[in-house]
């Protein structure tokens, strides 16, 4: 019965698989609820993940690497809000500028880091629990940034619809004009969210580059940052569902690396091609309902404001 | 009250539409100075090894057109989309696609082409990269799903496709199992237009690109419904301007001219299939767009200098030893200056603070 004893070690990677998406997803899914669309999640993922990457190597430490990580994603995503929030640049035009810039700066400065290993970080273990069939290694044997991506989920849940600044953000995202004439400061708010977006696609792009590959490779990210935004679409902004459409995701990732083990002959390319189909069909299957979108999408998504204007 | 505000011009400045793309130029090569100088390298001369140095020969400026014409074949397109507020970021997908159609009809046809072998590329070219497109268009009309998205998605799916292709059918049977096709015969290879250079009839197809994206934009009523949508999509409404028409149009037209950029590619520099046909043309052609103002005319010579930053990325690596990947850098900047200088043409700078308003 050996397809039976796959099913472990399949569960235990699709966590694996999901965990970038989750933290990229998440942190877009705030940005938006702000009522900004940051396109440049791709980007701001492979900046993350090299400059993860090369402060790990010089400094030994994984901690320090995500931190940096996490404030290099920041930053880049400061680009975005500068440029959309006071300049008043068009959204999805700069969106698609900071993945561009990313692309190029993440391979600048990986150039000297291309095909250097790095070790990964250690997997939890707890006796007994992880050694459980099938589910053990997937629930118990992970390391510490899955169990941090999961943790996540009910954080910004609670923070969007439990506490005063969740609720004020959300107002922001549906009526920019009205926050603003209550005396909430639009710009400063969506500021911040953003760059809790580029700080969690930072976090993301590092997971792939320091602990699932894990080494650099130029865009390396292969289009996860855009996976990150369709799922925040087919989540139609619930935190909770970005978690099961990140595991979803994450479970063709790993079937489609599977499943050539099984003996089923299909060329490799044809295969890789999965996580991309089947982000264009559940994009298709959500968008379908026209109202569902309508009621859940932040109203002022992707609209400019000027305060004097 | 902040001390440097921005405020509305009663009508966007006529003059800045023209300055902030050389703004923005300025602002890229002074932080590329200051870039090379963080790097370790002479500045002066990395920016002169980069941008004047390919000039200086004939096979450079060649070489500038044979990178310009994807880009500007790609852009045209593209322009008419964002035009429209269609974002067709999958040009990189219906490039590839037009490579592999266009390229498959010579491989189906070596050894038994003629002179009617490289117009049937041309059309099969143009018709792989707007069936691409019309995915996206589909899935926009009837299903309501982002356009960006999934065009985007399925520029990684004609990669892999193309990937595919040529370690299986496309493969050349007496390559020695290289991942290439075999070279196209002569009726499969676009003809020189500049002798002692690489310059094909492909910098033709772009030119009259050119001409026809302004023809369209400027002088026809689809051009008018076109610019109405991207304005003032309620106007056009009002007016009974058929959306899902310039939808269709601006998707499946840009598919083709980037499938058409494909073929032009494997028929002409590359002369075969193979698993790189495009250092991302289809991404840099959206810098083109916007760097040209979504104008024909524009694309052009922003067409030629993007294309300078591919030869001049090539050439300083091999003189100085620059890093390749700061061609990416240097465009990526370009685009972010010229998106935040162009709050100039909407709005005034104003020092101080904020006067009564009359």
């Amino acid at each position: 019965m050996n397809d039976f004893a796959l099913i472990g070690p399949i569960l235990a990677a699709m966590f694996a698989a999901a965990t970038p998406l989750l933290f990229a997803a998440l942190g877009e899914l705030v940005v938006e609820k702000s009522g900004v669309l940051n396109l440049g999640v791709e980007g701001m993922m492979l900046v993350g993940a090299v400059c993860g990457f090369a402060v790990t190597i010089q400094t030994g430490s994984a901690v320090t690497g995500f931190l940096v990580a996490a404030l290099a994603g920041a930053a880049t995503a400061s680009l975005f809000a500068v440029l959309t929030l006071f300049l008043l640049a068009n959204q999805v035009a700069t969106g698609l500028a900071l993945t561009l810039f990313g692309v190029g700066l993440s391979a600048l400065i990986g150039q000297g880091f291309v095909g250097i290993p790095l070790e990964g970080l250690p997997k939890l273990y707890i006796p007994g629990l992880t050694d459980l069939p099938v589910v053990g290694q997937a629930l118990f044997g992970q390391d510490i940034m899955v169990y941090l991506a999961v943790a996540a989920v009910p954080l910004v849940h609670l923070f969007l619809y439990r506490t005063r600044a969740g609720l004020v953000l959300r107002a922001v995202g549906e009526n920019h004009t009205a926050a603003h004439a209550l005396g909430y400061k639009v710009l400063r708010i969506r500021f911040l969210a953003v760059l809790f977006g580029g700080a969690m696609a930072g976090l993301g792009g590092a997971f792939l580059s320091m602990d699932y590959t894990p080494m650099w490779a130029e865009n390396m990210t292969s289009g996860r940052g855009w996976i990150a935004l369709a799922l925040v679409v087919f989540a139609t902004w619930k935190p909770v569902r970005a978690m099961l459409g990140a595991w979803l995701f994450g479970g063709v990732t790993i079937l489609q690396l599977h499943v050539q083990g099984l003996g089923i002959d299909v060329p490799s390319q044809l295969l890789s091609m999965l996580p991309y189909l089947a982000t264009v069909l559940v994009l298709v299957l959500i968008s379908r309902d026209v109202a569902r979108i309508r009621l859940n999408a932040p109203a002022c998504l992707g609209k400019l404001f000027h305060p004097d204007a | 009250m902040s001390f440097i505000r921005l405020e509305p011009r009663g009508q966007a400045s006529k003059t800045m539409v023209y300055v902030t793309p050389l703004l923005a130029v300025a602002l890229t090569l002074l932080s590329g100075f200051i870039l090379f100088l963080a790097l370790g390298f002479d500045p002066v001369k990395a920016l002169h090894a980069f941008f004047i140095a390919p000039l200086t020969s004939v096979r450079g400026l060649g070489e500038l057109v044979v990178k310009a014409t994807p880009l500007v074949l790609c852009a045209v397109g593209l322009a008419i989309g964002f035009r429209a507020n269609v974002w067709n970021i999958g040009a990189e997908g219906q490039l590839t696609l037009g490579a592999i159609t266009g390229g498959g009809l010579a491989l189906a046809f070596y050894g038994e082409g003629g002179w009617w072998l490289l117009p049937l590329m041309v059309i099969g070219g143009a018709v792989g990269g707007a069936v691409w497109a019309a995915v996206p268009a589909f899935l926009r009309l009837r299903f309501n799903a982002s356009e960006i998205l999934t065009s985007l998605m399925l520029n990684y799916v004609a990669l892999l496709l193309l990937n595919y292709l040529v370690h299986g059918p496309y493969r050349d049977p007496d390559g020695f199992a290289f991942p290439e096709s075999r070279l196209f015969e002569a009726d499969a290879v676009l003809p020189i237009l500049w002798s002692g250079t690489r310059v094909h009839l492909g910098a033709l197809f772009a030119l009259l690109a050119v001409a026809g994206g302004w023809l369209l934009i400027a002088r026809t009523f689809i051009g008018f419904q076109i610019k109405v949508i991207g304005l003032t999509p309620a106007a056009a409404g009002y007016a009974g301007f058929d959306q899902k028409r310039i939808v269709w149009l601006a998707l499946l037209l840009s598919g083709a001219l980037a499938g058409i950029a494909g073929m032009g590619e494997v028929a002409g520099p590359i002369g075969q299939v193979t698993a790189g046909i495009s250092p991302g043309y289809g991404y840099t052609a959206i810098i083109v767009a916007f760097l040209g103002r979504l104008h024909p005319v524009g694309i052009l010579l922003a067409a030629l200098l993007m294309a300078l930053s591919f030869i001049g990325g090539e050439a300083a690596q091999i003189a100085m030893g620059l890093p390749k990947a700061i061609t990416g850098v240097f465009q990526g900047m370009l685009l972010f200056f010229l998106l935040a200088s162009d709050v100039l043409i909407r709005y005034r700078v104003r020092f101080g603070t904020r006067r009564a308003v009359a």
